[in-house]
């Protein structure tokens, strides 16, 4: 890498020559791609961008990307991210992160990062599974997942990311997939330009412990059916030929999918995306097929004011102002009642 | 009796020193009581050491036994450096008080009593079977008995709070009287008592009108000779300015001056635990010294922070006791494998488990030295006094930065809650240690080695020219990409270890604290039972005998001298306040066969109980 930074870097430039790991076929593959594309589309600065990450597949990321890394501890990533980003606010940092990573071992400090709204843009990788300890089920694994560690069926409901990400009060929550080259680096510029803690569940397929597990909406021939791009501003449609819909059913409040044209259904019927609405949001979020298609795209945006570190940093500097002490470390030490003892 | 201390001084009679408890309910604010006493001693130029002892909870059920909260103090115009072994005087404001603090006043010593809170009811709370008033089991001591409850509610009267608040304010006609029987000015207590109450002036009127009630009391109560107010000299200590420190005042402006000299903002991130909380409350409001404070949602999350602040260039500290320090384990593995420092200081408790959370300990040396997965080393350091705290702290964070590796400051709930006066340095005159991050990238390897340190260079995120990545993961020793390669592990791993023990050169020779180099016994401690240590060894060697002291503050790496230095004694004994941790460390490094004194009871040692440990060697 040039010293200087120049500002037509292409995608490739911000791939290392390390040599990447990742099973061939892996989903993480096509997600560094989209990652490495998204940095060359904003220009981002290598020297200003730091990835970091916990343990797992998805956890090796950094070490493949031409940027500051720090590889870490299994969860704990979103700390040390908080604590990069106290010190030197102006660092561009991504956490990346899989399931087990983000949602188990590590699920409180991702929800303390998300509802703290550090701005920090967290890529949470779900392929549903425990790639990297050979195969285990995973807090994302549906029920009854047969496993090493579950041979008979997974007993436990899953967790859903998004979800979670709402509860936790995140401010942007976004799903792309790992197969959507079209679609993911438009998600995931989307999630960097938010101030903020930028929540996007990728969807990966792991090629080796857990394939196909996501082929009911990802393959091609189904996915225009089993997914829906939610876009600010726009109706809500999917279908080949965009008739299906979704509709908010006013007496259960629920959402439902209705076709355009049956039932005397219209277009005024279907929901235009609102991104700032974080009850659809929440309703997006849970569907899954086969009754709904996929959500994917930006779900949920509306920023605050300030992000965590932002306002730490100005409340530091407001109480600092004020101190009589004025950081005179003479000063500190002599605060308070003192007594001279003579020769 | 004349009021004015002045003038009452030629018919007060002259002590040395006194020790004197506060003990009443958790509730009674003893703590309160004896750290404003704390602050007149000081200010009466008496050397002194505090032993504040409170329960675990936050209100136990008034009356109980083990809702007692305790303040003791030592004072005098001698050199204190222990909170005393026996008291002189014992403010029990209940039963349940003195039940479980007789025991502790010296025969003869004197028992004042607040006979208000001696019902019926609290007589049985306390387990009291017939009056201790009246059934001659306090024969033997002096006992004042005063109806405190009382008296205090006549003196706030006139302040408009109603009969339980009134009563909350007897804590200070107790401060107002003993303030008498030592002759301070409890001008500094009037003013503490206003600028707490700023916003409830009535509050603060009606405490001030108890402390003076209390002190009036004092004047002209017709009291027996045998009670009558005491004198205490100031004592002759070094020339300076002084103030009154605790633990975790000395510690945090330790970590304050350690950073600056460093030349470094902190991020200092926690997770509230007792006894540790006490350095978070402290840093936190000085935000104009470049300090960041972040209260994590857990101890790991907390380390992490530190880890992540030191990284983006700060100087990440942490902070915990034993079981926080436990779960904060893997992360210091982490910055040991990416050399990052980290300053993380115990404030140690009885344990296992939530063991004992008020009471004091030292028994997490092992954990500290020993304490993780794999080959592990890092420094550890540890205080042995709260005006000791902040120079240890300034030299934990030195460590850090130079050899850029975590280093645990070991201190602990006794040092962290007890106070002393202390000689307030001059800033100035300390020397600085300034980090010099990398910037150039000319030839740059991450994990390229500083020939004299063996450390690695800092470089901050966000230098240009120095992409780097660094993690958990086994690093080529040279460019710090992943390495499985057998033989870089060993090298690896050996120069892990050789870069914490090249510290031992860079830290100052053991030294005898008192006595001599060689001869009969040396008492070799650490930590807080330096009071105790040195006071038994001085008196034993008033006495003619060959015992010597020895403190040791480089817990890892030891002193490059120490070894020889035990060699040279017949007899090494350790007191520990555990079941024998540095003597083990000192036994696997010397092949010394030291011999270990131990005690887990949640207090400190007694000066007789060393006393009686070297006379079972002489």
């Amino acid at each position: 890498m040039n010293e200087v930074i120049q500002p037509a870097l292409k995608a490739k430039d911000y791939a290392t020559n390390q040599e990447v790991r990742w099973c061939p076929g892996c989903g993480d593959y096509a997600i560094i791609k989209a990652v490495q594309k998204t940095m060359a589309d904003i220009g981002a600065d290598p020297a200003n961008t730091v990835f970091v990450s916990g343990i797992g597949c998805a956890a090796r990321f950094p070490y493949y990307m031409e940027t500051f890394g720090f590889h870490t501890i299994h969860g704990r990533a979103p700390s040390f991210a908080t604590g990069i980003k106290l010190v030197n606010p102006d660092l561009d940092v991504w956490v990346v992160g899989g399931d087990g990573d983000g949602l188990s071992i590590g699920g409180n400090h991702t929800m303390h990062a998300i509802r703290r709204n550090v701005d920090i843009t967290y890529l949470l990788f779900n392929n549903e599974i425990y790639g990297l300890t050979k195969g285990q089920y995973s807090p994302t694994s549906r029920r009854g997942t047969r496993s090493p560690s579950t041979p008979d069926g997974s007993i436990d409901s899953p967790v859903n990311a998004l979800s979670f990400a709402l509860g936790a009060n995140a401010r942007f929550v976004a799903r792309g997939i790992d197969r959507r080259q079209d679609h993911l680096p438009g998600v995931l510029a989307r999630a960097h330009s938010h101030k903020g803690c930028s929540f996007v569940e990728v969807i990966q397929n792991c090629i080796v412990y857990n394939d196909g597990a996501f082929e009911h909406f990802t393959e091609k021939d189904v996915k225009a059916d089993t997914q829906i791009e939610c876009v600010h501003g726009e109706l809500l449609l999917f279908g080949k030929d965009k008739k299906r819909g979704l509709r908010l059913n006013h007496d259960s409040l629920e959402l439902e999918t209705v076709i355009i044209g049956e039932n005397g259904i219209t277009e005024d019927d279907i929901i235009v995306h609102d991104e700032t609405n974080r009850t659809i949001a929440g309703a997006l979020a849970r569907m899954e097929p086969p009754h709904f298609p996929m959500a994917i795209g930006v779900l949920y945006c509306d920023p605050a004011d300030q992000s965590y570190e932002k306002a730490v940093l100005r409340q530091n500097r407001a109480v600092a102002e004020k101190a009589t002490t004025k950081g005179d470390m003479n000063a500190l030490l002599r605060r308070g009642a003192t007594w001279d003892v003579a020769t | 009796m004349e009021g004015g201390a002045v003038a009452a001084q030629s018919s007060r009679h002259e002590v040395t020193d006194a020790v004197v408890r506060f003990a009443g309910d958790s509730g009674d604010g003893m703590q309160l009581t004896g750290t404003q006493f704390t602050q007149a001693t000081a200010m009466a130029g008496n050397d002194l050491a505090t032993f504040p002892d409170f329960p675990a909870e936050i209100r136990a059920p008034a009356g109980t036994t083990y809702g007692v909260s305790a303040f003791q103090i030592h004072f005098g115009s001698k050199v204190i450096r222990t909170s005393g072994d026996e008291i002189d005087v014992l403010v029990a404001m209940n039963p349940a008080a003195l039940k479980t603090n007789i025991d502790d006043l010296r025969r003869g010593g004197l028992v004042i009593l607040d006979t208000g809170a001696f019902t019926a009811r609290n007589l049985s709370k306390a387990g009291y079977e017939t009056s201790p008033l009246e059934d001659k089991s306090l024969e033997g001591y002096r006992i004042l008995e005063i109806d405190m409850s009382r008296m205090t509610v006549e003196a706030v009267k006139d302040h408009g709070l109603g009969n339980k608040d009134a009563l909350r304010c007897k804590n200070m006609w107790a401060l107002g009287l003993i303030d008498w029987l030592y002759a301070r000015d409890r001008t500094i207590n009037e003013n503490w008592l206003r600028q707490k109450f700023e916003k409830f002036p009535e509050v603060a009127e009606a405490n001030i009108a108890a402390l003076n009630a209390g002190h009036a009391f004092g004047e002209t109560a017709d009291f027996p000779t045998e009670f009558g107010a005491a004198y205490v000299a100031p004592a002759r200590i070094e020339p300076g300015t002084y103030r009154a420190l605790t633990g975790a005042e000395g510690a945090a402006m330790g970590l304050v001056a350690g950073a600056k000299l460093a030349g470094l903002p902190m991020l200092f991130a926690g997770y509230p635990i007792t006894p540790a909380s006490a350095l978070l409350h402290t840093l936190a409001p000085l935000k104009d010294f470049g300090v960041t404070t972040f209260q994590a949602e857990d101890e790991i999350a907390a380390i992490c922070a530190a880890i992540g602040g030191s990284y983006a260039g700060a100087l990440g500290v942490t902070s915990s006791s034993g079981p926080g320090i436990a779960l904060k384990t893997e992360a210091l593995g982490l910055a040991i494998a990416t050399e990052l420092p980290l300053v993380v200081v115990n404030s140690q408790r009885g344990g296992p488990s939530t063991g004992l959370p008020t009471k004091t300990e030292q028994s997490d040396l092992y954990q500290a030295v020993y304490g993780r997965n794999a080959d592990s080393p890092l420094a550890v350091i540890a205080c042995h006094s709260p005006g000791d705290a902040y120079y240890a702290a300034i030299e934990a964070c030195r460590i850090a930065v130079r050899y850029m590796t975590p280093v645990i400051f070991l201190t602990d709930g006794y040092i962290g809650n007890a106070s002393e006066p202390w000689r307030i340095p001059d800033f100035e005159e300390h020397t600085p240690f300034p980090v010099r991050f990398r910037t150039d990238p000319e030839g740059y390897k991450v994990y390229e080695r500083n020939l004299e340190t063996l450390a690695r260079a800092w470089v901050k995120p966000g230098t240009p020219g120095l992409l780097h990545r660094i993690g958990g993961i086994e690093k080529d020793h040279l460019t710090g990409n992943i390495s499985y390669d057998p033989e870089n592990h060993q090298r690896m791993t050996d120069a892990r270890r050789a870069k914490i023990l090249g510290i031992a050169k860079d830290i100052p020779a053991q030294e005898v604290d008192h006595g001599q180099n060689g001869g009969e016994i040396a008492v070799v401690g650490w930590g807080s039972t330096y009071g105790p240590i040195s006071r038994a060894v001085s008196g034993m060697r008033a006495n003619g005998h060959d015992v010597s002291h020895i403190h040791i503050r480089h817990i890892w790496p030891l002193p490059e001298n120490l070894g020889e230095l035990l060699r040279s004694y017949k007899t090494v004994i350790v007191p520990e306040m555990n079941t024998g941790q540095l003597v083990t460390v000192l036994r696997s490094e010397y092949l010394v066969d030291c011999k270990p004194v131990n005690k887990v009871n949640g207090k400190p040692f007694r000066i007789v109980e060393i006393e009686d440990a070297i006379q079972a060697h002489l």
